[in-house]
C-alpha cells in the first residue's frame, strides 16, 4: 500500500535542507547522501545527487520523470558480474 | 456477431464472461460495463441486439482504456522506467522479474525456457 497523501512525500530533513539551500543560492553542486529512502521531489530536478550504494556514491542526475521515485532506486546495491564463461570453467579443474 | 473494441468476438458465452476477452476488461470491469450500459450480464453474446452492442461499445469507449491504447500506455510506463535507470527499469531491461521475486529457481515466465549450463567438470 502506498503512503498516505495526507503526509506528503518523505524526504530526510538533512537532504531537504541542502537542496533548499542550493536552490535559494542558485548553485549546483553534487550532494552526497546516504538517504536512499528519500523521495525525489520537484525541487531536486536539475541537481546531481550522489546516492550511496553501500560502497560509493553513485552520481544521479535528477530529471523530471524521476519525481516520485526513491533515490535508492537509481543506485543499485548489487553488482552482478556474469556467471561461468569459458575461462572460468577451465580454471575450476 | 458482436465486435467490441476492435477484433473481439466470443459467441456462446454469457455477456459478462465474453467481455473479459477484451484486453483491459476483467470480471469486475465486465460487470460494471453491464450495469453502466443497462444490459443484463446473463444474456448470451449471440442474443445481443445491435443496439445493445452499440451501447456497450460506447460505454466502454467513454469509461475504459482498452486494447491497443492500454497496451501502449503500459509500454510507455515501462519505457519511462527503463529510461530513468530505476531499479525496475533495469529489471525490465534484463528480462528478469521486477517485483523482487526469487530468481534462484523459477522466474521462468520472465526468463523464458531453461538454458542449461553444462556442469563444470571436476577433474581431480
Amino acid at each position: 500500500m502506498p503512503r498516505s497523501t495526507k503526509k506528503g512525500p518523505f524526504v530526510d530533513d538533512h537532504l531537504l535542507l541542502k537542496v533548499d539551500a542550493m536552490n535559494s543560492r542558485n548553485e549546483k553542486r553534487v550532494i552526497k547522501t546516504w538517504s536512499r529512502r528519500s523521495t525525489v521531489i520537484p525541487e531536486m530536478v536539475g541537481h546531481t545527487i550522489a546516492v550511496h550504494d553501500g560502497r560509493r556514491h553513485v552520481p544521479v542526475y535528477i530529471t523530471e520523470s524521476m519525481v516520485g521515485h526513491k533515490l535508492g532506486e537509481f543506485a543499485a546495491t548489487r553488482a552482478f558480474r556474469t556467471h561461468g564463461g569459458a575461462e572460468r570453467t577451465t580454471r575450476v579443474r | 456477431m458482436a465486435r467490441i473494441a476492435g477484433v473481439d468476438l466470443p459467441r456462446d458465452k454469457r455477456l459478462d464472461i465474453g467481455l473479459t476477452y477484451v484486453y483491459g476488461i476483467g470480471p469486475a470491469k465486465a460487470l460494471e460495463t453491464c450495469g453502466g450500459s443497462g444490459v443484463s450480464p446473463m444474456t448470451r453474446v449471440r442474443d445481443l441486439t445491435d443496439e445493445e452492442v452499440v451501447r456497450i461499445r460506447d460505454w466502454i469507449g467513454n469509461n475504459y482504456n482498452v486494447e491497443g491504447d492500454l497496451r501502449r500506455e503500459v509500454n510507455q510506463h515501462i519505457q519511462r522506467k527503463v529510461q530513468i535507470g530505476s531499479y525496475q527499469g533495469l529489471r525490465h531491461r534484463r528480462g528478469l522479474p521486477v517485483h523482487g521475486q526469487r530468481t534462484h529457481t523459477n522466474a521462468r515466465t520472465r526468463k523464458g525456457p531453461k538454458k542449461t549450463v553444462s556442469g563444470k567438470k571436476k577433474t581431480r
